[in-house]
């Protein structure tokens, strides 16, 4: 018997010339919560799929519980207790909590026919091991996603798991959900489960991990004690280089006129009496839980709805906000959190990407554009943006998350903007890109340009934003300057009830 | 309200059941002649082959994909064996298997290529339906032709038929509508009952998933599409039978005919979501529509625009609801 379930040693893997692996440790103890950082592309996924045999290694050595494994199918994998749970969980929306807990199970006993109780025995097994309360019989696409997270977790529970492996499994919840999640995770260790935790968030690691290794391009930089860490190193280990975040300091000008005024604004199930006002050069967070209205709320100022009442003022006059035309017309930009679904065209080049709100001014008579133009913008942002790319004939989704936030923001800094909105701005995005989103932002604001931020991480707003309003079922229940302001305090009027 | 009937009152398969039963009515108070024993025979007989089609063209939908080259198939397969069979053998069970053989071989054509390198399931059924009508006109110089006394007593076998008193009209009901019942009794069975079935669900849902799952994607993909196109060969042959005689091009154009009634009842066009039954009352319904339209007095020409609307505002109907489930707002206000 070994201590450690996962021995990886000098583990390589290639494709075609491309390193993804050059030699990478990895060592799990038994019933650890094991933290696994690093910036998109330097190897995480592809350990990950070594250790669930769906890569063959071209060098190293794998030890799964003191057994070594040279060549490892899927099949040994699962049955040496590794599982995975997948970013996107894998789970199927269209069919039932039951069928998703159940069909891997099955499929791996070789059965050829369903059967509607076997099933529910199953499922029901699955769901106690983490006292998960749900209705069996619901679709799954009809449940959040830190539902369909449990209901992942409780599939893999099924084939004894001695090691699950969660690939960023904060991303796309609310912190009171993460933290539910934690609890989860500290029960299943109590059961000896060992946890590879694969995420980006330091505070996290801090939370719930025990100790820690790093990635960058494919080698390691970092492993220890998860108490040994600080935010510099650990940003060092990621990037590779020294971060140092800038408070932003704002001073309002006296008489300067508010560049946005809500009064008394309304929209059934969506907010209501919302006051709030927006100097030159400020930015704003908004903060909250999924459901508290805070979207909404940005998404009527931009026109996606038409609130019921109230008044917008912009630079003191007031305007209607019909749609997303007068939105656009008045000046309001808005960045969504899922830009790859809301705010690209991603088969489309990057130059048409960014150009395509100025298009009807750059088009001559007959409509035919003045390409030359529209180069030249182009490449101005993004120079001054630096967005890394290749080409900007090239097609959206040949960058990165970040660069592709990037060149969202530049689409709209093209126009004057009044407002700019940021709707989770770095979900999903490295670190690296993160710092660099949240400079040109500053620097934006400091140039006149008045930014709303919306965002679940609440130091970021308090280390980016000047101001902060906390929104609860669609009401603004804290406003305040975010020097006086601290993160548990805020956390708190988020959640209260 | 329980959480049962709430469900029901959601489905789809509610909803087209009402028109159909209020197209029904309405026929019936403008003409008198919708319940009567032949007219419902009739409709059933113009229901038989077009609905056996859809249970092919539902598996498919449900993986996400889509079957244009079943009429092709379904066609090559009758010819063939209509014209090269009725000298050699006079046992039908003969016609039928080599019929389905012939199918299942385009079936499994289409499978592999689209199960192994992922092309759209569009291109490649319109690819082999092409290559289908191509060799039935090209190498069997497909005309209409008289169908053999085997196939003829086929067609001709009955269950009962129904007279209309009033008008001394009367239709049989053919002994192939055991077939049809059979078949959609199969295609639930498959659908429901198997893992197979739900291995069809799993990828319309999720491919990635249901590969990671342990799904054999690729085999499940191939016995879809062979599903499909032997079920065509045999259908094929059946549609012969009804119409005793070889129609080669009579087939044309039923792909989007059953495409439409699957998605008229509910089942999603873009995978993952679709019943036998409703199927069936997509189906039931553009079956009733094209049928009674006479009954009202209006001219055939305007059934087929007629049809066209139905699919139109049935399926805006459902686009409209998933658009505004999507917009819809549903943040908990503070109780004032």
């Amino acid at each position: 018997m070994s201590d450690y379930i996962i021995r990886a040693k000098g583990i390589k893997k290639y494709f075609g010339g491309v390193k993804a692996l050059d030699g990478v440790d990895l060592e799990i103890k038994k019933g650890e919560v094991h933290c696994l950082a690093g910036e998109n592309g330097c190897g995480k996924s592809t350990i990950i799929n070594v250790i669930s045999g769906f890569y063959t290694p071209d060098g190293g050595e794998l030890e799964i519980d003191g057994v070594s494994y040279p060549k490892m199918t899927p099949q040994q994998s699962i049955a040496a207790g590794i599982q995975v749970i997948y970013q996107d969980l894998s789970v199927f929306p269209n069919l039932t909590v039951m069928e998703n807990l159940a069909l891997n199970m099955e499929l791996a006993s070789g059965k050829k026919f369903v059967s509607k109780k076997r099933f529910r025995e199953i499922a029901k097994e699955a769901v106690a091991k983490i006292n998960f309360e749900i209705d069996l019989d619901e679709k799954v696409e009809n449940l959040s996603v830190a539902d369909k997270q449990l209901i992942a977790i409780s599939r893999a529970l099924l084939n004894n798991a001695k090691l699950i492996i969660m690939d960023e499994p904060t991303t796309a919840i609310t912190k009171k959900e993460v933290r539910a999640l934690f609890n989860v995770i500290r029960d299943l260790q109590k059961q000896n489960i060992a946890i590879l935790f694969v995420s980006h968030k330091l505070d996290e690691v801090f939370e719930i991990a025990e100790r820690f290794t790093i990635f960058r391009n494919g080698k390691n930089t970092g492993a220890g004690d998860a108490s040994e860490l600080t935010q510099e190193k650990f940003t060092y280990y990621m990037t590779g280089r020294e971060i140092k975040e800038t408070p932003f300091i704002y001073e309002e000008k006296p008489g300067a006129k508010k560049v946005l005024e809500l009064k008394n604004l309304n929209l059934k199930n969506g907010f209501k009496n919302v006051n709030l006002s927006l100097g030159e050069g400020e930015i704003l967070g908004i903060t909250g839980l999924l459901g508290s209205g805070r979207t909404e709320l940005v998404q009527a100022l931009f026109g996606y709805h038409k609130a019921d009442s109230g008044e917008i003022y912009i630079r003191g006059k007031k305007v209607q906000i019909n749609s997303v035309k007068d939105g656009i017309k008045n000046g309001i930009g808005y960045v969504p959190p899922e830009r790859i679904v809301e705010g690209v065209f991603l088969p489309q080049s990057i130059k048409q990407n960014i150009s395509i709100e100025k298009w009807d001014e750059w088009a001559g008579p007959l409509g035919i554009m003045n390409e030359k133009k529209i180069e030249e913008v182009v490449n101005d942002w993004v120079k001054k943006l630096r967005i890394k790319l290749h080409s900007i004939e090239d097609p959206m989704n040949t960058l990165s998350g970040g660069n592709q936030q990037k060149c969202v923001l530049a689409k709209w800094l093209i126009l004057d903007l009044n407002v700019l909105i940021l709707n989770g701005p770095t979900v999903g995005v490295d670190i690296g890109a993160k710092f660099d989103i949240y400079e040109l932002v500053k620097s934006l604001a400091a140039n006149g340009l008045s930014v709303i931020i919306i965002s679940d991480d609440i130091p970021e707003i308090l280390s980016n934003c000047n101001r902060v309003v906390v929104m609860r079922r669609g009401e603004i229940v804290k406003e305040g300057l975010t020097k006086d302001m601290d993160e548990a305090s805020l956390a708190e009027f988020a959640v209260a009830d | 309200m329980n959480n049962k009937t709430k469900k029901i009152l959601h489905s789809s398969e509610f909803y087209v059941g009402i028109i159909i039963i209020l197209f029904c009515m309405l026929i019936q108070v403008r003409s008198g002649q919708f319940f009567t024993g032949n007219n419902l025979v009739d409709i059933i007989r113009s229901f038989t082959i077009p609905v056996m089609f859809c249970v092919g063209e539902l598996m498919v939908l449900i993986s996400g994909g889509v079957d244009c080259s079943f009429p092709a198939i379904a066609s090559l397969s009758m010819f063939v064996v209509c014209k090269y069979l009725e000298d050699v053998t006079t046992n039908p069970l003969l016609f039928f298997v080599v019929a389905a053989l012939i199918g299942l071989a385009f079936g499994v054509l289409n499978g592999v290529i689209i199960g192994k390198y992922r092309f759209p399931a569009l291109i490649v059924t319109l690819g082999t339906s092409s290559i289908c009508w191509g060799v039935m006109q090209g190498v069997f110089q497909s005309r209409e032709y008289p169908l053999c006394a085997t196939l003829l007593a086929v067609g001709k076998a009955k269950l009962f038929t129904a007279t209309n008193a009033e008008t001394g009209l009367s239709s049989d009901l053919p002994m192939i509508t055991i077939f049809m019942v059979l078949l959609l009794l199969l295609g639930w069975f498959i659908l429901n009952k198997t893992m197979l079935g739900r291995g069809i669900y799993a990828i319309g849902g999720d491919i990635i998933a249901a590969k990671r799952a342990g799904f054999n994607v690729f085999g499940t993909t191939v016995f879809i599409y062979a599903f499909s196109g032997m079920m065509a060969g045999i259908i094929g042959v059946f549609r012969a039978c009804m119409l005793q005689a070889v129609h080669p091009n009579n087939l044309e154009g039923l792909e989007m005919t059953a495409i439409a009634a699957c998605v008229l009842g509910g089942v999603s066009i873009t995978g993952g979501k679709g019943t036998v039954l409703q199927a069936c009352l997509g189906m039931a319904l553009l079956t009733v529509v094209s049928n009674s339209l006479i009954l009202l007095g209006i001219s055939t020409h305007w059934q087929n625009v007629v049809t066209g609307l139905i699919i139109i505002a049935g399926t805006a109907a459902t686009a409209i609801q998933n658009q505004k489930n999507a917009k819809k707002l549903a943040v908990k206000l503070t109780e004032s």
